[in-house]
């Protein structure tokens, strides 16, 4: 079966979709990166949809329960490098409320920048809460 | 009005989301729609052709390219014999949902194309006809 692959690359897990997205594959996304995040105790997630040529609803809405769930695994999500044309898609679509709640950096360089400052604040602030292995 | 070509998808599985809209793109790529049409154009295939694959399993999507001499449009038609929209009003409002999705596939759809046309019947099935202008 496809699978869409997750690379650990210290405390992050980095998804760059390369290929059509359909339902099945999405859904086994959620449950992999999920499973990955336990695992692994990753504090942040960079999923990139730079060559993502379309999200509609269905991908939107599984987009923001990945990011919950994140969320509620310890780790943050970032989504990163979208197209200018499916940003515009996805306002028209009426779409832009739901995935508020997803925080977004333009490409994978600045996302990492973003996830490793804020991974790093926080080790600071707790040092003895997130030993990493 | 003309009609340049046309081609009938058979919906029938999942995969039939990424093939539809694969052929979309071809075809607004070969009319030159811009990259935020086609965008529009392959989105609009997506929720549509998703909706029939989880409402009604099967059904026809119909590509047009159309030439009105003053400029082209691409329509296509989705067609199910499924079980239909008891609340027409409601499932176009966005928002609502009887499925898993956000509910707005139907709203978004009108949103993204010039035309938007959806007749129904509770038993009969979904007959949506949709075109964007170039």
């Amino acid at each position: 079966m496809d699978r869409i692959p997750i690379l650990k690359i210290g405390d992050i897990l980095l998804v760059s979709i390369q290929v059509d997205l359909h339902d099945r594959l999405v859904l086994t996304l959620q449950d992999d990166l999920t499973n990955k995040l336990v695992e692994t105790g990753a504090r942040g997630v960079l999923l990139d949809i730079s060559l993502v040529d379309m999200v509609d609803s269905f991908v939107g809405r599984v987009i923001a329960n990945i990011a919950s769930m994140a969320h509620i695994l310890d780790a943050e999500m970032l989504l990163v490098g979208m197209r200018p044309e499916v940003a515009i898609t996805i306002v028209e679509l009426g779409m832009s409320s739901s995935l508020k709640a997803v925080r977004t950096a333009l490409n994978v360089e600045k996302g990492m920048d973003i996830l490793r400052e804020q991974i790093a604040a926080q080790k600071f602030e707790h040092p003895h809460d997130h030993q990493t292995s | 009005m003309i009609i340049k070509r046309h081609e009938v998808f058979v919906i029938s599985a999942s995969e039939n989301v990424i093939t539809a809209r694969q052929a979309v793109k071809k075809w607004a790529v070969e009319m030159g729609f811009s990259l935020s049409d086609q965008t529009k154009l392959i989105t609009v295939t997506s929720e549509l052709v998703h909706n029939i694959v989880i409402y009604a399993q099967n059904g026809t999507m119909l590509m047009e390219e159309l030439d009105d001499k003053v400029r082209r449009g691409l329509r296509m038609t989705f067609h199910d014999d499924g079980p239909g929209i008891a609340d027409i009003d409601r499932a176009m409002q966005g928002g609502y949902s009887t499925g898993s999705g956000l509910g707005l596939g139907l709203s978004g759809s009108k949103r993204l194309v010039d035309e938007f046309s959806l007749t129904s019947e509770v038993g009969k099935g979904t007959h949506i006809v949709v075109t964007r202008w170039k």
